[in-house]
């Protein structure tokens, strides 16, 4: 039987009258190809004097060369110093106390150098107000290799001389025709604020605005009408027994961020206790994911529970209108409070002054211990009151010169065009910057300022608490920083270096200056009082979120993990790490709940090859719309409510590959993070970053090992901690037992052996882990689209998964009593989808380094082998790409390299300028194209912890040992050492009832083990 | 007969000639040895003189040379300014009185207001110089004596000595040469005479009408070999395995860069300073004792010596290398480190020298010095070879994997005194049933442990 069917090979086929058809089958090209015309020209042809022959004799003797020239192996130059330093020694590294204060993230810091160059940030064991560093905090190392940095000061674009722009803005400021104001980020430095004291007693009309980026404006408020002084409370929860969060991100960026480390560990069971978290908030922050009862709200809501809390705890009042489910939440939450006594607070986050004063009622009427108001917080200062009449007087035209410090209101500001258009009215405009940005694009003079690596600084945290910042290198670039301009604009020539040492001396009680250099932090009084703004609450803006009722979503602003309030928008390693919840980078997205989706016709997909696709939307606030945001469908999200990461979207002096997601601070009306806000969907979809494609556990309890504190108290360990058998001449055997192992067991009974131990517990997935991998390792970022491609080169991941039923032990049930295919077909498939409102777990997942290593038996060339200090060993040399070892891992925590990501222009990360290369770990091997590589155990700290031990001959202590995720993880989560040392940590955490390895029915015998999560769901 | 006769006086010329030949090159070498040996003498008396001429009226030139090395000349040189000034004719320009109360007390003689010994306290940068009440006057004589000898000429001498010292050599060295050149020669003439007896026999034979008979012509080696295929076979089976072993060796020193011996900016001799001088190693590369790197070291280390050593000693040069070459480098050094020897301050003009790395290890090789070094105590020697004979440093090791293993397996581990080994070095020595544990038993060859 004949066919009819025509094929045809594009549309025009299909007209009969096509001209291009004709011709085309005429010709191969549609356009002639113009052979003839140099062909054709005999005179061309015999004038060349190349002929044929000569031309293969050129090739075959460039060839010849090329190959003999390349037998020469490559001359390596040494420079040594002229004049070495007496504390740099090459090969060792050097490590000196500093501290963070960009406005946003406040820490203090322990900086590793080698040769003079700052490489890594570890956390500074002696600062006892805050926790550790966060994962910004961790990645800023790179951001002082930034090769957009301003490397030099400007005049209209121009680069000058300092000499000449102190000439200039010095004219300019003396002749100014008005107010001079200063506009600056929070800089909680005695030092500074003096100074600036200083500076306007020389101008006399000098007014200093300070302005949080993300404002704690409700906060600082209810704080100072209750305490008179402009600050917030400080909060100790090591002392937690339950904490009630409403609407605060307390283990992320809540009022400066640093709580997580006290409270996490208040998660780990002690004698039958542990701290009960309740948490009520909209969008599934890191904190809800965290807690142990978490109560989905609008915002709106959240602020009635505030109120039912407020009557329930502390006014006598015994009734809410809030619906009967929340109130019983609330009855509850209040009753256990109550019985926690001075182990209780209530923690609140959002904007409305009433309730943040509230809040303070609240845990006044509890008798909290956990909240300190005599040693407050001073790290957030901003007054948005003041912002907000600095820009209308700029658009009267009474401000006369402004100077913008840290700071990029024109991008940051909700009413950033607004500034934009004030800026054209002042006269002199300096900006202190650190790149190009929107703000110091529309400035006359632009300051170029240095890293925090590279300045000094005082800082204080708390009424009491301080630290200081010195500098781990030369500055880079013609930098100076604010501090030392302004100092030389207020005719005083000491270095701020001296001013500092003045300020304090005296100030330090019995100790010294290099004392507590070294140490990097101290406690004192403050010499210098707090800025001037910071006690006048004159023009505060009051907040309230009472008007929330009626049509549209309520969207809360955040900031999110990575980007914060978007400072560190250049820095390739925050792009890359992936949200804690939603897993995805390089984006910022509107989450929004299922129902809501479902509603509105939003989706979420993931398309062949894994990537995950999504809808786009509009929101408009008032008659600002952003327009194209990409939706995240997240588990959590409250009904009707919204949510959407600030700090993105940022365009001006930012590498093009970084300049991703939306910009949401237009959204920020009146710096109030809650908003009413239309969603309409947009065409198009959003090719998503993410990943991890599976989102539940299926009911696998052999990877999360999950309980309540009730059963975990009263049952035997393996009721709730299971090991699983297998069956031996019918015997059911557990698995750990050496008669079903095939495996001959090395011995590993001398020298250490090392374990690593993960608490889920403690874990609350916060990433600076990942981030402190990537700077020891030289872990490569790879791309948004290698990212989609799920060819991250992550060493280490933290794993999210949320319950598909309420909680994981529902879908454990429900996977056991699957029977048959027809229950099977459907149920499988339900498990697939988490609930609306699902248990969290996080799971930081690296190289097991399994003892029975399923990867080193597949390896043809045995480039993966076992050490007897139970390293699995990755030898990148050996190494022939053959990726079978990948294949055969379990865990899948192997990484193949499927290109150079070092100096290769399509990967145009850090690793591909020089600049970028100086934060390179020089004792960590950069891979190549073509080989697998994953996590060593940080074996090249383990050997230095040996050899430093074999040069000083003595034995080694229990906590010597460390990787760079264990001494990233301020909460403990983390504990690395050697088991075969009886007095360690690690021995402790390996005979705990509570131990267990990961799919360990597989019997690989991981060095890696994990802590049983236990959920404290004791209701009162 | 006559034939007989006429061979025989031709081989008698040939051995005279060649005897002829002996003698004169035997006493022509002995000439020029007598010629050295009447220099040597007449330079010994050169010096005995100069000794005699300056020493008059001082004191023993000898033993204030000890003297002065000994207290004066990590400050003072005798003919060129340091960090006090030349010394020679100093009793030109100072009184002999005021010399031994300086040297005595120097900050008492200005104290006591001389004008001339705070004119050269002030010239010379107010740096007080150290008393010496140890010393008699008869001592400081002695020194004295020892300063004021003129200046030897040694350039001039050394060089003309030694040129004629080379001369002298070199004509040895023909000496081998023409005894060669006399063997080969001989060696021509015996093949003459062969060809011409051969000739002559051949003529005999002629004359006496004998026929040689013709042998028959056999079939070409060549021939032969390609029609035997084993033959063929085997050699060519042969013929690649040596192929192949050779082109294996070559290519397995294909990176390996024994012997590598690049030439430095500043030629700086390890000879000079390891050996001749023994100054220990550690002492220049003092982060070898800490670091993974042994350390270049920095200028600063060098101008720690070479502030008050300008120039080498006459005896360092060698006849490869000048007394001026050596100073030349010593120089470079100065100017890499923006020294002003005149003026003896830096001028901050560094130039930092850029030395080509001789020992370079791929960078996926982690090699630690202070684990070697300090932990195993091995001497730098054993890696780095003979470095104190190097005048120009080479790579001595072939540092290839196997080479490391090799001394892995070979080496026992350093426990002595060293607490870190002692539980583990004692269960491990009981598991391998020894009494010393080598670095391989000890986990020296894991990959990991080097590889990362």
């Amino acid at each position: 039987m004949s066919s009819n069917k025509k094929y045809w090979k594009s549309v025009e086929e299909l007209n009969e009258n096509s001209s291009v058809v004709e011709t085309l089958q005429q010709k191969e090209f549609a356009e002639e190809i113009p052979v003839e015309d140099f062909l054709g020209d005999k005179e061309n042809l015999g004038d060349s004097k190349t002929s044929r022959r000569d031309f293969l004799k050129y090739v075959g003797f460039s060839t010849a060369a090329a190959s003999l020239a390349a037998c020469e192996g490559p001359v390596v130059k040494s420079i040594p110093y002229v004049v070495q330093p007496e504390r740099i020694v090459p090969g060792i590294a050097n490590y000196y106390a500093s501290t963070i204060a960009d406005g946003f993230d406040f820490a203090s810091v322990l900086v590793k150098t080698r040769e003079g160059r700052p490489i890594k940030i570890e956390n500074n064991d002696l600062s006892k107000f805050k926790g550790g560093a966060n994962a910004r905090v961790h990645a800023s190392v790179l951001s002082l290799y930034d090769t957009k940095r301003v490397k030099r000061p400007m005049i209209e674009g121009r680069n000058v001389s300092w000499e000449e722009f102190d000439r200039e803005v010095g004219t300019a400021l003396e002749n100014a025709s008005g107010e001079i104001v200063l506009l600056t980020q929070t800089f909680a430095s005695p030092s500074t604020s003096k100074l600036i004291q200083e500076f306007s007693s020389k101008y006399g009309n000098v007014r200093h605005v300070v302005y949080d980026t993300v404002s704690e404006d409700a906060a600082l408020n209810a704080f100072q009408s209750k305490y008179g002084r402009r600050a917030l409370p400080n909060y100790d929860f090591s002392k937690v027994k339950t904490v009630v969060g409403v609407g605060a991100d307390f283990l992320a960026d809540w009022q400066g961020g640093g709580y997580d480390a006290a409270f996490a560990k208040t998660r780990i069971p002690e004698n039958g206790d542990m701290s009960r978290h309740i948490q009520f908030e909209s969008n599934m922050s890191l904190t809800g994911a965290n807690a142990d009862k978490r109560v989905p709200l609008k915002p709106s809501q959240q602020k009635a529970v505030m109120s039912a809390l407020r009557g329930y705890v502390a006014g006598g009042s015994s009734t809410s209108d809030l619906p009967a489910s929340v109130d019983d939440a609330v009855v509850k939450a209040a009753r256990q409070l109550r019985q926690a006594g001075s182990g209780a607070v209530v923690v609140c986050g959002i904007p409305d002054d009433e309730a943040q004063s509230w809040a303070l009622e609240i845990n006044e009427a509890l008798g909290s211990r956990v909240m300190d108001t005599s040693n407050a917080r001073v790290i957030r200062q901003g007054n948005a009151g003041e912002v907000a009449q600095l820009v209308e007087d700029m658009n009267n035209g009474s401000v006369g010169a402004l100077l913008i410090a840290g700071l990029n209101p024109v991008h940051t500001l909700p009413n950033g065009k607004e500034f934009a258009e004030g800026l054209k009215q002042v006269e002199t405009v300096v900006d202190f910057a650190t790149r190009t940005d929107e703000t110091s694009k529309l400035s006359k003079y632009v300051a170029a300022t240095p890293h925090y690596l590279e300045s000094w600084g005082d800082i204080q945290f708390s009424e009491k608490s301080f630290s200081l910042m010195q500098p781990t290198i030369r500055p880079l670039f013609d930098t100076r920083q604010f501090q030392d301009t302004l100092l030389r604009w207020s005719d005083n020539n000491s270095s701020y270096y001296e001013y500092i040492k003045e300020t304090w001396s005296g100030g330090l009680g019995d100790r010294n200056w290099s004392e507590v250099l070294h140490d990097g932090v101290f406690e004192a009084s403050s010499p210098v009082a707090l800025p001037a703004s910071a006690n006048s609450g004159s023009s505060s803006v009051s907040f309230n979120m009472d008007e929330m009722e009626g049509e549209g979503f309520e969207l809360t602003l955040y900031t999110n993990t990575a980007i914060g309030d978007g400072q560190q928008a250049n820095n390739p390693w925050l792009q890359e790490l992936p949200d804690p919840l939603s897993r995805a980078s390089w984006d910022n997205y509107v989450t929004v709940s299922k129902a809501d989706a479902e509603e509105l016709g939003l989706e979420n997909e993931n398309v062949a090859n894994g990537g995950l696709n999504g809808s786009y939307v509009n929101l408009s606030v008032g008659d600002t719309v952003v327009q194209n945001v990409p939706v995240y469908i997240m588990p959590g999200q409250a009904k009707g409510s919204v949510g959407l990461a600030l700090g993105y979207g940022r365009k001006a002096g930012i590498q093009e590959e970084m300049q991703t997601g939306v910009n949401a601070y237009p959204l920020y009306k009146n710096f109030s993070s809650v908003q009413k806000v239309k969603i309409e969907k947009a065409a198009g979809v959003h090719e998503f970053a993410c990943v991890q494609l599976h989102n539940t556990l299926m009911g696998r309890g052999d990877i999360i090992k999950e309980t309540s504190l009730e059963i975990f108290n009263t049952k035997d360990a393996h009721v709730w901690n299971h090991v699983p058998e297998v069956s031996l001449d019918h015997q059911e055997t557990p698995v750990t037992s050496p008669d079903v192992d095939i495996w001959e067991s090395f011995d590993r009974s001398t020298g250490p052996h090392f374990n690593l131990s993960i608490d889920l517990n403690a874990c609350t997935g916060c990433g600076a882990c990942v981030i402190a991998c990537h700077s020891e390792n030289n872990v490569p970022v790879v791309g948004r689209e290698e990212v989609r491609k799920s060819r991250d080169m992550h060493w280490l991941r933290i794993d999210r998964y949320f319950s598909s039923e309420d909680t994981f032990t529902n879908d454990l049930e429900k996977k056991e009593n699957i029977g048959g295919l027809g229950s099977s077909l459907s149920e499988f498939g339900e498990l697939e989808q988490p609930a609306d409102n699902p248990q969290v777990v996080f799971q930081p997942v690296m190289c097991q380094h399994c003892n029975h290593a399923p990867c080193e038996t597949v390896c043809p060339v045995a480039a993966t082998s076992h050490g007897r200090q139970g390293q699995n060993q990755m030898i990148y040399n050996r190494c022939v790409g053959t990726r079978y070892c990948a294949n055969n891992c379990p865990y899948k925590v192997r990484r193949f390299n499927w290109f150079n990501y070092a100096q290769n222009d399509e990967f145009d990360y850090h690793m591909n300028n020089d600049l970028g290369r100086m934060v390179l770990n020089p004792d960590v091997t950069v891979r190549s194209r073509g080989v697998m590589e994953k996590c060593s155990m940080c074996i090249q700290k383990t050997q230095k912890t040996i050899l430093d031990a074999k040069r000083e001959g003595r034995t080694i202590e229990d906590g010597e040992f460390q990787t760079a995720c264990s001494a990233a993880c301020d909460k403990g989560a983390m504990v690395f050492g050697d088991v075969n040392n009886e007095d360690s940590k690690i021995l402790e955490k390996k005979n705990d009832d509570r131990m267990y390895h990961l799919l360990e029915y597989v019997g690989t015998k991981p060095n890696v083990m994990y802590q049983t999560k236990v959920r404290n769901t004791t209701e009162a | 007969m006559k034939k007989v006769i006429f061979r025989h006086s031709t081989s008698r010329q040939l051995l005279l000639s060649v005897a002829f030949l002996f003698t004169f090159t035997l006493s022509g070498f002995s000439q020029a040895q007598a010629a050295q040996d009447t220099t040597a003498q007449a330079e010994a008396g050169q010096e005995t003189a100069a000794a005699d001429a300056g020493g008059s009226g001082l004191g023993d030139p000898a033993a204030g040379k000890e003297l002065f090395n000994s207290l004066c000349a990590s400050c003072h040189k005798p003919y060129s300014n340091s960090i006090g000034p030349a010394l020679n004719g100093v009793t030109d320009r100072r009184d002999m009185e005021w010399i031994h109360e300086w040297v005595k007390n120097s900050a008492a003689l200005i104290a006591s207001g001389d004008s001339e010994a705070n004119e050269v306290y002030n010239e010379w940068g107010q740096t007080a110089m150290p008393a010496f009440p140890q010393l008699s006057n008869g001592d400081i004589d002695n020194i004295l004596a020892y300063v004021e000898q003129p200046k030897p000429e040694p350039q001039a001498a050394a060089g003309g000595a030694a040129g004629e010292a080379g001369a002298a050599g070199g004509s040895g060295g023909v000496s081998t040469d023409v005894i060669l050149g006399i063997l080969v020669f001989v060696l021509a003439i015996l093949l003459v005479v062969l060809f011409l007896v051969n000739k002559t026999l051949r003529n005999f034979a002629d004359a006496s009408g004998i026929v040689i008979p013709e042998k028959p012509k056999r079939k070409p080696i060549y021939k032969a070999f390609v029609e035997n295929q084993f033959l063929v076979l085997v050699s060519s089976i042969f013929v690649l395995l040596a192929v192949g072993y050779f082109a294996y060796g070559w290519m397995m020193q294909v990176g390996v860069d024994k012997g590598y011996q690049p030439i430095q900016p500043i030629h700086y001799s390890h000879r000079i300073h390891a050996g001749d001088n023994q100054i220990e190693c550690k002492y220049c590369h003092s982060s070898a004792r800490t670091s993974k790197h042994s350390g270049i070291p920095s200028l600063n280390v060098c101008m720690n010596c070479h502030k008050s050593i300008s120039e080498v000693a006459p005896e360092t040069a060698t006849e490869e290398y000048s007394k001026e070459f050596y100073d030349k480098e010593i120089a470079k050094l100065y100017d890499a480190a923006g020294w002003d020897p005149a003026s003896r301050t830096y001028s901050g003009e560094e130039k930092p020298v850029k030395w080509v790395r001789i020992h370079n290890l791929p960078d996926f090789a982690y090699f630690n010095h202070s684990q070697h070094v300090t932990v195993a105590g091995i001497e730098c020697q054993k890696c780095h070879g003979p470095i104190e004979e190097m005048e120009i440093v080479y790579q001595n090791a072939p540092l290839t994997m196997g080479w490391c293993i090799n001394c892995h397996r070979e080496t026992n581990i350093r426990i002595e005194g060293n607490e870190y080994y002692e539980k583990i070095h004692e269960e491990l020595s009981k598991k391998y049933g020894v009494e010393e544990l080598t670095a391989a038993q000890m986990g020296g060859l894991e990959c990991g442990k080097c590889h990362y």
